[in-house]
């Protein structure tokens, strides 16, 4: 979408189905967004709005059946990913692209040792020996903050607090040195304090291992604070992809703003009625044939109820927006 | 503390809950969990009090023992005066209809066999309250009140979504009237957009019948709204209370300042110099000596190493704010 430099990932009408007793429905509909070498691009939403599978499909992770990608394209340097044998995935998954998920608990294997996982990973993409493999995974550990690492190498994943447990897959993430990272949700199972030492070491690393982040949230506090573009999801569809900056200080989309000024946030003087969003989700499976956000929206009239507004670029700055009626941006940008 | 009502409606007095290990081949008891460690706290008729705190702290094991859903080890839990920890099982009973519940998971919490209306009647029932078509009209009237309506009362929880169960707690809480609810997370298994939604209902609630509340949340901003004082828990203990503009403005104690640092801000211009507290939180098996908080706290003194800080009072007599930390004694 920037045509100076090649993106690292390109994403382009990507559709995800999943098949359910009820029928098929779409957990992502016409995906489409670059990411760029070094960048950290959010992607936010509620849950059900279709973040995670977007992630999980880069990776080539939609467990199937019951899902698969029923459409569009996934460029990563250049390949394509979509069709891709797994066994080609399986070289890519963990050396170029890594993945770290909410849960560190279900992610990590119980019932082997930090070391054993980590060296695991390193022996096969790096074709270290054994010893080598040790030496590295050690290293790794250091790195993202564990203290005394040769002991703790040699540990089970119970043995260790939570957020320890989310700075080894990390360590075990990066530990080939990614070109781009797909985090999903890293901190939501943290407390806060933990959190912020865990978001300091990814932000850290990233400046380090020179890697893209694709950081896959539902707090819109975390991707102020650590993204440079976020793309606002809302059932299947990208609804706003914006600079940061942007997004946050005059939203275009009616339910990106909505959702900004939903969030409970500290505040200088107590409201009365936090604003909402009024209604709720529409299940995927019922999906209203205009905009999906149609029912809730303040500014929604017929044209919104009957036809779905595509997702277009919107200003000189790679913006994007999928809306009828959206908001004026906070300057009087040329038309595109 | 509150200072204005006389007798409070709740009064906690140094209340305790230790939770044993066993282990061994003889199932002895190897060592105590202590969860609430000396916790005291009113609230007045009508108040909110918000308590906050990491998971582990104790926070809702005290809303439990409150409640004798977990029977407390030691201390005195008041309601107008009377102590509830020396009732027995029948009468209890009786005075649980003034004490309610609103629980965190909204799809644990609501049985899936029963419909809404049987839910939401089941106090009812228990208590005897009303005959069977009063019981009915009032079931309808909690609908009402907490925003659904009587259409639903014959579907059952699976068919709805977070925050209307949520809802649907909310109403069965509301039913036998209660003066005071524990609400333990009532928000935070839901998405942003459903959260405002509750925590109106929530607030809404408490102006227009008078229920006072201890919410217990981890989470700093959501309390905020809701509550008129908040307590924040460390380690099974409170080290810090104070009406709830004082507390933002001026919190006191060291944790509580790293606790505000660490909430992400959702906007990015505001650039601030962040507490990374070191380290984890330390097990309750085995607290460390002196204050609870030393091993993590940024402004660690000597003494704190061994010497348990006492609870002052830093505000105004009328205006209190409790902080438990050597640097202000």
């Amino acid at each position: 979408m920037q045509a100076d430099t090649q993106p690292l990932l390109s994403v382009r009408d990507l559709v995800i189905e999943f098949t359910t007793e009820n029928g098929v429905v779409r957990a992502a509909d016409g995906i489409s967004f670059d990411v760029h070498e070094n960048e950290t691009l959010g992607i936010v939403g509620e849950s059900g709005c279709g973040k995670t599978v977007t992630g999980l499909s880069i990776l080539g992770l939609i467990p199937s059946p019951p899902g698969r990608v029923a459409g569009g394209s996934i460029r990563f340097m250049g390949r394509e990913l979509v069709g891709l044998p797994d066994s080609e995935m399986r070289n890519i998954r963990g050396r170029d692209i890594s993945m770290i998920f909410q849960e560190p608990m279900t992610a990590l294997n119980p019932v082997f040792t930090v070391g054993n996982q980590m060296t695991d990973v390193l022996r096969r993409h790096r074709g270290l020996t054994r010893r080598q493999a040790r030496d590295a995974a050690i290293e790794m550990l250091a790195k993202v903050g564990i203290p005394v690492p040769a002991k703790r190498i040699d540990e089970y994943p119970h043995q260790l607090s939570g957020g320890m447990r989310q700075r080894v897959m990390i360590a075990m993430a990066l530990s080939c040195d990614p070109k781009l990272l797909i985090a999903d949700e890293p901190t939501t199972a943290l407390d806060v304090t933990t959190q912020a030492q865990v978001l300091e070491q990814i932000a850290g690393l990233q400046s380090e291992f020179k890697m893209a982040v694709v950081l896959i949230t539902h707090d819109l506090g975390i991707v102020a604070e650590t993204c440079r573009r976020a793309i606002v999801m809302y059932c299947g569809r990208i609804v706003e992809n914006a600079a940061i900056e942007r997004l946050f200080e005059a939203p275009r989309h009616p339910y990106a703003k909505g959702l900004l000024e939903s969030i409970p946030r500290l505040r200088r003087e107590r409201l009365d009625e936090l604003p909402i969003i009024p209604g709720r989700v529409p299940n995927l499976l019922h999906l209203p044939p205009g905009c999906r956000f149609a029912a809730r929206c303040p500014r929604a009239d017929a044209l919104c109820r009957e036809q779905s507004p595509a997702l277009v670029p919107a200003g000189p700055h790679g913006d994007f927006i999928a809306c009828h009626h959206p908001h004026p941006g906070q300057q009087a940008e040329p038309a595109a | 503390m509150s200072g204005r009502d006389q007798i409070p409606l709740l009064d906690v007095r140094n209340l305790t809950k230790y939770f044993a290990v066993r282990g061994g081949l003889l199932r002895r008891v190897v060592a105590q969990v202590r969860a609430v460690d000396g916790v005291s706290l009113s609230i007045g008729k009508g108040r909110t009090y918000g308590l906050v705190g990491e998971s582990g702290c104790g926070k809702s094991t005290l809303g439990r023992a409150i409640l004798r859903l977990h029977e407390p080890t030691s201390g005195e839990v008041l309601l107008d005066g009377h102590d509830i920890l020396k009732l027995r099982r029948s009468e209890l009973i009786d005075r649980r209809r003034r004490m309610q519940v609103i629980f965190q998971d909204p799809f644990a919490s609501l049985s899936p066999r029963r419909t809404v209306a049987q839910i939401i009647r089941e106090p009812l029932d228990v208590h005897r309250i009303g005959t069977a078509a009063e019981r009915e009209e009032r079931v309808i009237a909690l609908l009402d009140d907490v925003g659904m309506g009587a259409e639903i009362r014959d579907r059952y929880p699976h068919e709805f979504s977070g925050g209307q169960r949520q809802r649907i707690g909310i109403a069965r809480a509301l039913a036998l009237e209660p003066d005071f609810i524990v609400a333990d997370e009532p928000v935070s298994a839901l998405d942003v957009s459903v959260q405002s939604q509750v925590l109106n209902l929530i607030a809404g609630l408490k102006k227009t019948r008078g229920i006072a509340f201890l919410f217990i949340s981890h989470d700093l901003a959501v309390i905020q709204h809701v509550s008129d004082e908040i307590g924040v828990m460390y380690l099974g203990r409170l080290v810090e209370h104070a009406l709830v503009d004082d507390l933002y403005a001026a919190p006191k104690h060291p944790y509580t300042k790293a606790l505000m640092s660490a909430i992400p801000i959702p906007d990015p211009k505001t650039k601030r110099s962040r507490i990374i507290l070191k380290g984890d939180v330390p097990s309750p098996m085995n607290p460390p000596s002196g204050c609870p908080f030393h091993t993590r706290c940024p402004d660690v003194m000597e003494i704190c190493r061994s010497v348990v800080p006492a609870t002052i009072n830093v505000g105004r007599k009328d205006l209190p704010h409790h902080v438990s930390c050597h640097l202000y004694s």
